[in-house]
C-alpha cells in the first residue's frame, strides 16, 4: 500500500508547488525599502519648476507616492482609479513623473485629468532609482513618520486598492 | 515609395547609434563596469544580466555604476547600493545570510535526503536477498533443473515470483 501512497503524496506536493508558482508574478520582487524611511530628495514641481517639493513636507500625514510617466502604458490603465480616489479625497496622492519630458507629462494630465495633489518631475530618474523603481507604475504608501509601509509594483486595480492599499491607509491614518 | 523604403531600412542603424553614446570615455573603467554589471540581474528582463540588456532600466543602472565609479566607489559599495534599493535578488549570486540560507542549503539538504533514501532502500533490498536462502531440498531441485537445459528460463521466472510473494 505504502508503495503507491508515497509517490502519490510526492506528486501532489510537487503539483502544489508548481500550481502556486504558476500564479506568481516573478516581476514582483519584494522591496527592501518597505519598513525603511522614504529616501529624502528635493525635486521641482511639474507645473512650476520654480517650486520644490521634498518628502518632509508630508510629515504628519499618510500619503501615496505614485510613480508614472506619459510614455507608460499601464499608467493609463490605473488612471481612472486614481481619478476616482482623488475625488473621494481620502489620502493625498503625490505624482512622480518619472524620466519624462515636462511638456509630455503636462499634456497627459491636461488631456486625461490630474488626480494628484501635486506632481514632481524626476526628469533623469535619479529619485526613482533611490526608490527602487524599475517598472512604472509603482505606488508607495508612506506613513505619518515618513516610513514606506507598502510598495506596489505595477498598476493599481480595484482588487489591490480595496484589499490592500485603502485598508492600510485607513489603519495608518488612525494611528 | 522606393525612397521611403530605403529610409525605413536605414532606421535601425539610427537606433544603434543611440547605444554608442552609452559608453564611458574611459575604456578601463568601462571594462570594470561591464564586469560588475555581469553580476547584476536586470529586473525588467530577469534572466539577463545588466551588462547584456538593452532595456532602459539596465542602461540607467550602467550609467549610475559609471558615475559611482568616477566618484571613487568600490565594486562592493556599488553592489550594496543596488541591494539596498532593489533587494538581494538583484544579485545573481546573493550573499549567504539568514534570509537566503534555505536557498543555499536546499541542494545539500535534497542531496542528503535523497542519498539517505537510496542507502535505506539498498540496505532493505540487501536484507531481502539474505532472507531468500535456499533450503537443502531447493538446492537439490535447482541442481536437477540446471541439468535439464530446456525450460530453464521459465523456471527462473517462477522462482523469482515466489521470492516476491515471500517478501
Amino acid at each position: 500500500m505504502m508503495r503507491f501512497i508515497l509517490p502519490l503524496v510526492i506528486f501532489l506536493v510537487l503539483a502544489g508547488f508548481l500550481y502556486v508558482g504558476l500564479g506568481r508574478d516573478t516581476r514582483e520582487v519584494p522591496s527592501p525599502l518597505v519598513g525603511k524611511a522614504a529616501p529624502a530628495f528635493v525635486l521641482p514641481l511639474l507645473h512650476d519648476a520654480n517650486k520644490q517639493f521634498s518628502p518632509q513636507q508630508m510629515q504628519g500625514q499618510v500619503w501615496l507616492l505614485n510613480v508614472w510617466a506619459s510614455w507608460c502604458g499601464a499608467c493609463k490603465d490605473e488612471h481612472p482609479l486614481l481619478m476616482d480616489l482623488s475625488r473621494k479625497n481620502i489620502v493625498p496622492i503625490v505624482g512622480l513623473d518619472y524620466k519624462d519630458k515636462r511638456e509630455d507629462g503636462e499634456a497627459t494630465l491636461r488631456k486625461s485629468g490630474d488626480p494628484y495633489t501635486l506632481v514632481i518631475a524626476d526628469a533623469d530618474g535619479k529619485v526613482g532609482f533611490d526608490y527602487g523603481v524599475y517598472g512604472v507604475p509603482e505606488t508607495y504608501v508612506i506613513d505619518k513618520q515618513g516610513t514606506i509601509k507598502y510598495k506596489l509594483i505595477g498598476a493599481l486595480n480595484t482588487k489591490n486598492l480595496q484589499e490592500k492599499i485603502l485598508p492600510l491607509v485607513a489603519e495608518l491614518q488612525a494611528q | 515609395m522606393k525612397y521611403l523604403l530605403m529610409i525605413a531600412l536605414l532606421l535601425p542603424a539610427f537606433a544603434f547609434a543611440g547605444l554608442a553614446k552609452d559608453m564611458a570615455d574611459d575604456p578601463v573603467m568601462e571594462r570594470r563596469m561591464m564586469h560588475l554589471a555581469e553580476k547584476v540581474r536586470c529586473l525588467v528582463c530577469q534572466s539577463e544580466p545588466v551588462s547584456n540588456s538593452h532595456s532602459d532600466w539596465a542602461n540607467d543602472v550602467r550609467q549610475i555604476m559609471r558615475e559611482k565609479m568616477t566618484a571613487g566607489a568600490s565594486d562592493q559599495e556599488i553592489l550594496d547600493i543596488l541591494v539596498e534599493r532593489f533587494g538581494k535578488s538583484v544579485l545573481f549570486d546573493p550573499p549567504v545570510d539568514k534570509e537566503t540560507i534555505p536557498l543555499w542549503s536546499a541542494p545539500f539538504i535534497l542531496l542528503f535526503v535523497g542519498g539517505g533514501i537510496l542507502v535505506y532502500q539498498l540496505r532493505k533490498r540487501k536484507g531481502l536477498l539474505v532472507e531468500a536462502q535456499l533450503s537443502a531440498q531447493d538446492e537439490q531441485r535447482v541442481a536437477e533443473l540446471l541439468n535439464e537445459n530446456s525450460a530453464s528460463e521459465q523456471t527462473t521466472v517462477t522462482s523469482n515470483q515466489e521470492k516476491d510473494a515471500q517478501a
